[in-house]
């Protein structure tokens, strides 16, 4: 067990091993986007009450699904990097910061647009949306600490505990969010909760947050590799793969 | 099939602007992402190639 | 214990020496609460529904106003440094630190709120719950708002970071601030919402103060 998780935090390690996952991630993503969108556009039955602007739910919620479960996977990576020292897990929480904030906005724009068929305005202060404006800010924030400080260690300890500090208030922020909703509740229904929906119309969608997910891993182990040559620069392995003659040949072929 | 002809999947039963647009913008930004780590990737390797390149040429006695 | 007691004395007695300090978030509370008749309407019955949202909105800001100061002195003269390597638990004077903050700025400000909403024509029966409302909630603020306090404190310009890295997290207070005082003005139970305050606060108690302590010592060893 000790000696899995050290293996896990060597960057030379991970480097390795993420060559060989990361092209079938990609794969995956790809074929799962393609799939779901044909299936979710052209296939899946229309709405009886939306019409084809229900269409819209497939890129919305495996967006939303993502930028929360962004989050998490940052605070996690915090704790592991605060408890264990574990540098490479401090690598994937940074970029994964801005492509959770990515994911946010695409969310947020998503659902504002959905809101124009749906509740005839471009924006509502719907549950939802506005819990997916807060996050947006808590992601703004851990990037923004994170750059603000000199010395790398430091911001990556400070964005660390942010991000667990936000991890607890997500869940807080997300009830209390729901019930100053139902207090001042104006929209007649919210744009995803339904009742039951088809195996037409959720088959897709499954597919469609399958693919979200898969690009997130493909697309974290991609920039965490980047990443860590950013950061081992100097590291002896490092020099070696960079001057390795086969490895530069390999590249050149691939190009 | 939801739709009998292409032109009536592209006008989305009269909702074509909200779902295209939403589409649209999911699909740019995440082909900008994979886009961006490719880049950031290819310069970063470049970038240190030359570095590495140079200081063995340098570093002869080392 | 003792080092706690003598941390917080040391700081009320500082903090009451500069008295401006404790008078701006006040003062600054008054201003903003003037600006709006002037930027919306003078109407009292208008004033009256939207009085709630921005007494808290105002008190919220003020006690924002307040926090980059909370750790920045000691920083600069280094006697935070000491109290990190005191042999006591960090948390526990952290927690001193920011009681002090809450006794001079959060307490204030509820104390006041109920005169600024004479002005904002605040229906009677309201008052009592919108200071204690405010009371319980800037307790809330003062020990989340200590955590980006000590987050930023060794930044250069800390200020704007520190409010968007705070405001954020303190949403659930102020709408269950609010809450209270709108269901005290419609007259439905208010225990509710007080309660859900007392409880926001039970857990920032026990979760705050490792998180300010962990922070203050990024902040200072770098």
């Amino acid at each position: 067990m000790w000696a899995f998780i050290h293996k896990l935090g060597s960057p030379r390690w991970f480097y390795g091993m993420s060559a060989k996952m990361q092209p079938w991630f990609w794969a995956a993503a790809v074929l799962l986007l393609v799939v779901g969108s044909l299936w979710g556009l052209a296939f899946a039955p229309a709405d009886y009450q939306q019409g084809n602007s229900f269409r819209i739910i497939y890129v919305h919620v495996p967006a939303a699904f993502l930028a929360q479960s962004i989050f998490i996977a940052m605070a996690v990576s915090g704790l592991v990097f605060m408890v264990w020292k574990i540098k490479v897990a401090d690598m994937a929480a940074t970029v994964m910061a801005p492509f959770g904030a990515v994911m946010t906005f695409v969310a947020l724009f998503s659902g504002a647009v959905w809101g124009v068929p749906t509740w005839g305005t471009w924006w509502m202060w719907d549950a939802r949306l506005t819990s997916m404006l807060i996050l947006l800010f808590l992601y703004i924030g851990v990037i923004a600490l994170r750059s603000a400080f000199t010395r790398r260690d430091s911001g990556s300890r400070a964005a660390s505990v942010l991000t667990m500090v936000g991890v607890i208030n997500i869940p807080i922020i997300k009830y209390s969010v729901d019930w100053w909703y139902t207090l001042h509740q104006t929209a007649s229904f919210t744009l995803t909760s339904r009742p039951t929906m088809p195996t037409q119309m959720w088959l897709p969608l499954v597919i469609m947050l399958l693919g979200f997910y898969c690009f997130f891993i493909a697309i974290t182990l991609m920039r965490t590799r980047s990443e860590i040559l950013r950061r081992e620069a100097s590291k002896r392995w490092v020099q070696e793969l960079l001057t390795d003659p086969m490895l530069s040949t390999a590249t050149k072929k691939a190009r | 099939m939801a739709f009998t002809s292409f032109s009536d999947f592209l006008a989305m039963g009269g909702h074509a602007p909200y779902v295209w647009s939403a589409w649209g913008v999911t699909a740019l930004l995440l082909l900008a992402s994979a886009w961006h780590a490719r880049l950031e990737q290819r310069q970063l390797l470049r970038v240190l190639r030359r570095r590495a390149r140079r200081s063995k040429g340098v570093r002869h006695d080392a | 214990m003792i080092a706690v007691k003598a941390t917080l004395l040391r700081d009320l007695t500082l903090l009451l020496r500069r008295r401006g300090e404790i008078l701006n978030p006040l003062v600054f509370f008054a201003l903003v609460i003037t600006l709006f008749p002037m930027a919306i309407s003078p109407d009292p019955a208008l004033l009256a529904i939207i009085a709630p949202g921005l007494l808290w909105v105002a008190a919220l800001l003020a006690a924002l106003l307040s926090l980059d100061s909370l750790f920045r002195s000691d920083y600069d003269d280094g006697s935070l440094e000491q109290l990190l390597l005191a042999p006591h638990s960090l948390a526990a004077l952290s927690l001193a630190k920011v009681a002090v903050h809450w006794l001079l700025t959060g307490l204030p400000l509820a104390l006041i709120a109920p005169l600024l909403g004479v002005m904002l024509s605040l229906p009677t029966g309201s008052y009592a719950v919108l200071a204690l409302s405010l009371a319980l909630g800037s307790a809330s603020l003062s020990l989340i708002g200590a955590i980006g306090a000590a987050l930023t404190v060794g930044l250069a310009r800390g200020g704007v970071l520190l409010s968007l890295l705070v405001l954020p997290l303190t949403i659930p207070v102020l709408i269950f601030g609010v809450g209270a005082v709108q269901a005290a003005i419609v007259g439905s139970g208010v225990a509710a919402h007080l309660a859900i305050l007392g409880a926001l606060l039970a857990a920032s108690l026990m979760l705050a103060p490792w998180a300010i302590a962990a922070s203050l010592r990024i902040s200072i060893n770098g």
